[in-house]
């Protein structure tokens, strides 16, 4: 397994080594997410009763960068490997396909996470935020993470270039992160959009996840989590498939 | 003894080219092996399919006696490859480097080697720069101690000195030599032929996916061998008994035929019996560029 660990290692020590671009970045655009909200909604919205509008803005936004990160990493380290032609370095190992998965897998991980833990501390300086379910918290987190962790290792070897990249990201992570609940419940839609919402995925990790924190969402977590674990398995299994065929890595 | 890369019917079909069309090659433990041939000829996609970054459609290949996708591991951890394109991971430094590729290969306290590579490439002052500040020949050696780190016993060079400095050359064909000398198998690429004459026990020579020539070096070139004298001529005149050895003219110089040397003592006695002084002579032999050449277009060593 050692093979496997060292590629661990090289997928943490590569976004370690440019910790202001891959952490320090997303942090601050959180914290500006977070100011620029809190101050115009503090005093106009409660969602839940007792839970202040900034408080209740922190878990999405906790979840948002956990997701949007673990894809980023996964999917940039692979497409620059793929680019610069690097990516021999490690196709050349006897390494196997699933040896490559978890340590791609778990790097985006610990990178979302690491984020998601920046935001959370920095978010404590300006709310009180209390975390009622930690198993709940850290079920989502996991769970929902892994998912994005995946997306970005397919999207990472499907693009030949950035520039597919970037569309994935743009034209998919982005809006289903962002219409997701981040910045509100759904229950302030109309009957509409909330129908729609419920077939974003994201909306049952987001909402999952702050249930953990406050005890309170909008949907009973067990359903969240019925919802989401399938697509883990799914999304895992066609990662798996993906590499063991060498899809665009072997020819 | 295991054969060190044993090609059994190996083909290789892509959407558009049909770039192998059955090799079969055998490169026995310690060889020092060439195989040559034009752009496109399928040398690359064959070390390619050895080091498993592609498939073969059809045949099987074997390193060391392990199949390359049945026990990959093994094939994989016997086997080191120096790829033909000049890449590297921008985000480690060189010593890094070698400590990752190690890793990879599940060899954790690999220091002592990683310093001797670098001292014998030449790399031990840079072992703290990072790869991406390297210059393009210090980066090439990189690539063949990132190939080396786990001792394969069958190395692949694929044009390891295209576009290095002569100085690099001459201390990487020492290295690598001594490495054959230890008992490693080296299989080579290269458009410098005369580097293949000079270094490889055999040659393999591709053109469109197939194998048109395998034998040891000398027997190559003994078989494509004309042997030429060249001569000027005062008068510049070539004298009737010469003439049925006459292959053409280069410049002044007559290009004659000489299978055998023994006859040159009796054409430079009858030349002086016609009175005919010789102004310039010299000996020519083919080489492995001129082997070469015939064969691609279509002859027989």
């Amino acid at each position: 397994m050692s093979g496997f660990r060292t590629l661990l290692y090289k997928e943490i020590l590569r976004f370690w080594k440019v910790l202001v671009q891959t952490v320090g970045a997303p942090v601050l655009t959180s914290l500006l997410y977070l100011l620029i909200f809190s101050h115009v909604l503090e005093d106009h919205v409660q969602v839940y009763p007792g839970v202040h509008y900034t408080a209740f803005l922190m878990p999405g936004l906790i979840m948002m960068s956990i997701l949007q990160n673990a894809f980023a990493n996964s999917s940039s380290s692979l497409i620059q490997s793929k680019i610069t032609g690097n990516i021999v370095f490690v196709l050349l190992p006897p390494l196997s396909y699933l040896e490559f998965f978890l340590a791609y897998l778990i790097a985006a991980l610990v990178r979302g996470f690491t984020v998601g833990l920046g935001v959370l501390l920095v978010g404590l300086l300006f709310a009180h935020i209390e975390m009622r379910y930690p198993l709940w918290i850290l079920a989502f987190a996991l769970a929902s993470g892994t998912v994005f962790a995946c997306m970005g290792i397919l999207a990472g070897i499907w693009a030949n270039q950035f520039d597919n990249l970037a569309a994935v990201q743009n034209f998919i992570i982005m809006p289903l992160t962002f219409l997701s609940g981040v910045f509100f419940s759904i229950h302030s839609l109309s009957s509409f959009w909330q129908g729609v919402s419920h077939f974003n995925p994201v909306f049952y990790m987001i909402d999952g996840f702050r249930y953990g924190f406050f005890g309170q969402g909008d949907v009973d977590p067990w359903l969240g989590l019925a919802v989401v674990m399938p697509f883990v398995l799914l999304l895992s299994l066609l990662t798996l498939a993906m590499l063991k065929s060498g899809y665009k890595l072997r020819h | 003894m295991t054969t060190a890369v044993r090609l059994r019917g190996v083909e290789k079909r892509f959407p558009r080219v049909h770039a192998l069309r059955g090799i079969d090659l055998d490169i026995e433990p310690g060889e020092f092996f060439a195989l040559l041939g034009p752009n496109g000829a399928g040398k690359t996609t064959l070390i390619s399919i050895l080091a498993g970054l592609t498939r073969a459609s059809a045949g099987s290949v074997e390193i060391m006696g392990f199949d390359v996708t049945r026990d990959y591991r093994q094939a994989r951890r016997a086997l080191g490859v120096v790829p033909q394109e000049l890449v590297y991971d921008p985000f480690f430094t060189v010593r890094e480097t070698l400590r990752l590729q190690s890793g990879y290969f599940g060899l954790r306290h690999n220091d002592d080697w990683i310093d001797e590579l670098l001292a014998n490439l030449g790399l031990a002052d840079k072992a703290d720069d990072y790869t991406r500040r390297l210059s393009g020949g210090m980066k090439r050696r990189v690539l063949v101690a990132q190939a080396l780190v786990h001792k394969p016993p069958v190395i692949v060079l694929d044009e390891p000195t295209a576009g290095v400095d002569v100085e690099l050359r001459q201390s990487l064909w020492a290295f690598i030599r001594r490495l054959n000398r230890e008992g490693h198998t080296i299989v080579l690429t290269t458009h410098y032929l005369e580097e293949a004459e000079a270094l490889c026990q055999r040659v393999a020579m591709l053109k469109e996916g197939r194998v048109v020539a395998l034998d040891r070096t000398e027997n190559l070139l003994r078989a494509g061998a004309e042997r030429r004298l060249l001569l000027e001529l005062d008068p510049h005149e070539l004298p009737a008994f010469l003439q049925p050895r006459l292959k053409g003219r280069d410049g002044q110089r007559f290009i004659l035929d000489l299978p055998d040397y023994g006859d040159l003592e009796v054409i430079l006695a009858n030349l002086r019996a016609a009175g005919i002084n010789i102004r310039n002579m010299s000996l020519g032999e083919a080489d492995l560029e001129e082997v070469f050449l015939k064969i691609m277009h279509g002859g027989t060593p």
